[in-house]
């Protein structure tokens, strides 16, 4: 039994990575409606600039602060100039424009920091949280963070003008553009705090997985499932779910004979996939009621 | 009343092809065959491994048309029926001695079984949820592929060698040629096939599926058999083009068939243009050979290159290669009305 | 009285279909005007011309200033409302939140709060259901609130389409007689497009008839009402 509590608290300490991505993913899905498979990237990015303003002697609450400011920039130029001249086009051809600018990313960060591993520093020191073995104070400091940005985020959506905007730009285009919403500098938005909240995922798992290109692949795909699990209309279900993918990655990883590391994901993505063809819309998401 | 649900009045997410425009015309396919015919007969030994590639991932991408531009259900794991088509006809083929012909119809019928079975807890999900499950199926493959208890068979992380057969009646024509032109007669028997899928009463079924599922559902389809048949073409054409791959390469390995090659292949299906079968030919050329032409421009950015390459074709043809047919026709139109 | 709304030779497509071939009318300020006419005759692609939300040609000037050219969110900032058919409710969000959608426009924060309380004596019963969510009331109620919302952005002109669709009658009369209301006191210029030609007719003061994307009659609505010949030809009663 301890051993179960173990892996479940330790689940929760490395879902907190999966809950801090998965809350990008959903800011995205409430803006633009579909998910960003270059996401992980651009948060990836946005970390090794966070990290060479640090090289280059900036402290690191000043290097996070910047970054996340770049990030939101960079969001909206990115979606500006590549993907609203997509908005017309079919949402495939945006999935393959998600795929390109995936693979534009991952090969200049590249290029330019090669792919040696980097250490990247946590302000919450990396010290056992209270004592626990499970939880270091690091993982705690996110889980303090993921948890700080859901409430900014739901403060935002729920009481703010420009929340309730983006709301209804994504609800209902055409109505919103009705009431004066300029539906499609909200997407532009909804792009610039994704990034944002994107860097700041990135800059709290870099400690963790040690900062590389190719550090987000994985990440990325457990954010995905932990935001549709969740139910991608919810950030609350976002996290939850980032959380609970973590708790299974962990307990298959322990539990079920011959599951090495590499069948950790896609037994975990198939747990996902199983939750899903009994609660199609995610455990917290809205039902979808489909018309005609 | 119950608490706000979001209702969902269901755009069709895929793009319906007019009906005419899904095929080439009697005159163009002529032509584009003479090519195929031909051109072998003139190139050495590597381009003709090369086109031969072509043509299967042609009909790997064929078959993700069928199954999104077809029946509009969207799946990024067509890589794990490739695997177990190729891995399927390399054991019959170095195990159990099969003549490599008639592996092509063993894998497909698994693939097919395999499709199908996958089809049907898939029902339950649409749009991203599928492409989450599909995407599942992809990256556990090759893990499967590498797992102990099937060692024996699959050769584990090292995989199989494969015998590239001769040409038969003692042709002299090399080992590349002869594959080349069995496999052109494969894919043309396919491409007939699938064409005239799409034009019966199932690929009417599938293409109301696509549209409008809810209303294809009240005029009385089998909603549920259609899109697990859908499934099930779509794997087996695959599990014949993974087939074909593991012949043409000589050998099969699990990394061979990551989440990668789904990918590539959805990229194929649109810069081909979706649900225009003969754009997956066009389709092919591009994930072939565009990460070639990215790698010699630029060795160390060759994935900043592709990706601009990729997104140059998207912006000037947001809809794939079928726009340029659909531009030359107009062309060609206003040049006999002139 | 130069006309707030002029509309000239405008022509309006869905994709290569022609729905409007040439229409031109004018809106006086402060009147109450019907636009009526059969299924498909081009009512609610006039009004979606007019917002900019489906393809056209000619000229549509508001206050003299050319609407042509500007996105929908522009004009209906110039002061235009729009209630659409079907309502456009935002079903996920409540009742409130709809309203202050409809003045996310505005600066003037007491002005907001002051015009919501405003739309609860106009509508009573969005009063009652101002958190709940705006799926959950009733058509007639949705439609009220769709007012309400349009009436938010204090418009100089206000445009409905089809607002009785799908109500009862007792209902339909009691949403014209606010509309009435709000067009004498509030000095909303508006623009009813209607199927139930009798009602409308009732609290309108002008109408036009449209036919196949033209205009082929016009005049006060008690002039229409009373001609046999035009209601038995063009409205079916």
């Amino acid at each position: 039994m301890e051993l179960f509590t173990n892996q479940v608290l330790a689940g929760i300490a490395t879902g907190a990575i999966y809950a801090c991505m998965a809350l990008a993913i959903v800011m995205i899905y409430q803006a633009i409606d579909h998910l960003n498979f270059a996401q992980g990237e651009m948060a990836m990015f946005s970390t090794f600039i966070a990290w060479q303003l640090m090289q280059w002697g900036v402290p690191y609450w000043g290097a996070f602060v910047i970054t996340v400011a770049f990030s939101f920039a960079a969001g909206i130029i990115i979606e500006r100039l590549l993907f609203k001249p997509l908005a017309k086009a079919p949402i495939l051809t945006n999935v393959a424009g998600f795929i390109a600018l995936y693979s534009i990313v991952n090969s200049v960060a590249g290029l330019i920091w090669d792919f040696t591993i980097k250490q990247f520093p946590t302000p919450f020191g990396s010290s056992p949280f209270l004592g626990s073995q499970l939880i270091s104070t690091h993982q705690a400091g996110m889980i303090g963070v993921t948890l700080l940005l859901l409430l900014l985020l739901f403060f935002f959506f729920r009481f703010t003008r420009m929340g309730l905007a983006m709301r209804a730009a994504a609800a209902l285009p055409e109505s919103a553009r009705l009431v004066g919403i300029n539906t499609s500098w909200m997407i532009a938005l909804g792009w610039g705090m994704a990034a944002a909240i994107g860097s700041i995922a990135g800059m709290m798992i870099a400690p963790v997985v040690f900062l590389e290109p190719n550090m987000m692949l994985g990440v990325l795909i457990y954010g995905f499932a932990a935001a549709v699990l969740g139910g991608l209309t919810s950030p609350f279900g976002a996290v939850i779910g980032g959380f609970l993918v973590g708790i299974f990655e962990n307990l298959t990883g322990t539990y079920i004979p011959g599951v090495g590391n590499e069948l950790k994901l896609p037994i975990a993505l198939a747990l996902i996939v199983i939750v899903l063809v009994v609660k199609p819309a995610g455990l917290f998401g809205r039902p979808i009621v489909k018309r005609v | 009343m119950s608490a706000a649900q979001e209702v969902v009045t269901e755009a069709p997410a895929i793009d319906a092809v007019p009906k005419r425009a899904m095929t080439l015309g009697y005159g163009t396919s002529l032509v584009m065959l003479a090519v195929l015919i031909l051109v072998p007969l003139f190139v050495k030994n590597f381009i003709i491994f090369q086109l031969t590639m072509l043509l299967i991932y042609g009909l790997a991408v064929l078959a993700l048309n069928i199954l999104t531009g077809g029946s509009g259900q969207f799946s990024l794991g067509q890589s794990a029926f490739y695997a177990v088509g190729a891995y399927t006809s390399a054991i019959l083929m170095e195990t159990f001695n099969v003549n490599y012909a008639l592996t092509l119809p063993v894998s497909g019928v698994i693939c097919f079984a395999f499709g199908f079975l996958f089809g049907l807890p898939a029902l339950r999900l649409s749009g991203i949820y599928l492409a989450l499950a599909t995407f599942a199926l992809a990256t556990a493959m090759p893990q499967l592929l590498k797992l102990n208890v099937f060692e024996p068979w699959t050769g584990g992380v090292q995989g199989l060698v494969v015998t590239k057969p001769d040409a038969p009646f003692g042709l002299p024509i090399s080992q590349d040629m002869w594959l080349y032109y069995f496999t052109l007669v494969i894919t043309i028997g396919i491409y007939i096939f699938s064409v005239n899928l799409l034009k019966s009463r199932s690929g009417r079924a599938f293409m109301a599926i696509r549209d409008n599922e809810i209303a294809a559902s009240a005029m009385g389809i089998d909603v549920a058999l259609y899109k697990t048949l859908a499934f099930g073409v779509s794997a087996g054409i695959t599990g014949v083009a993974g087939a074909l791959g593991a012949i043409a390469v000589q050998f099969v390995a699990p990394d061979s068939y990551t989440i990668q090659l789904a990918i590539s292949l959805f990229l194929g299906m649109v810069v081909g243009g979706v649900g225009w079968l003969p754009g997956s030919i066009v389709g092919s050329a591009f994930i072939i050979f565009v990460p070639n032409i990215a790698e010699g421009i630029s060795k160390g950015l060759s994935g900043a290159v592709f990706g601009v390459l990729l997104f140059l074709v998207i912006f000037l043809v947001p809809h794939g290669a079928r726009q340029v047919a659909v531009l030359g026709q107009q062309l060609i139109g206003k040049f006999r009305k002139s | 009285m130069t006309a707030m709304l002029n509309i000239k030779d405008l022509r309006a497509y869905y994709g290569q279909v022609q729905a409007l071939h040439g229409l031109e009318f004018g809106l006086n300020e402060g009147s109450l005007t019907t636009l009526l006419g059969a299924n498909g005759a081009g009512k609610t692609t006039t009004l979606r011309a007019i917002c900019n939300m489906v393809r056209s040609t000619g000229s549509i000037e508001f206050d003299g200033a050319a609407l042509s050219g500007r996105s929908t969110e522009n004009i209906v900032r110039l002061g235009i409302a729009h209630v659409p058919q079907g309502r456009g409710t935002f079903t996920t969000m409540t009742v409130e939140e709809n309203l202050q959608l409809g003045a996310i426009t505005r600066r003037d924060r007491a002005g907001i709060v002051s015009d919501i309380e405003r739309m609860y004596d106009h509508f009573p019963v969005l009063k009652q259901r101002h958190t709940q969510q705006a799926g959950t009331l009733s058509g007639g109620e949705q439609q009220m609130l769709a007012v309400a919302r349009a009436l938010m952005l204090r418009p100089r002109l206000m445009l409905l389409d089809e607002p009785s669709f799908g109500l009862a009658p007792l209902i339909v009369r009691d949403l014209f007689r606010i509309l009435g209301k709000i067009n004498r006191e509030e000095k909303v210029t508006i623009l009813v497009v209607e199927q139930n030609a009798q009602l409308a007719l009732e609290l309108a003061d002008k109408a036009y008839v449209i036919e196949t994307g033209r205009i082929v009659m016009s005049g006060s609505a008690a002039e229409i009402a009373s001609n046999e010949d035009i209601r038995k030809s063009y409205l079916g009663y």
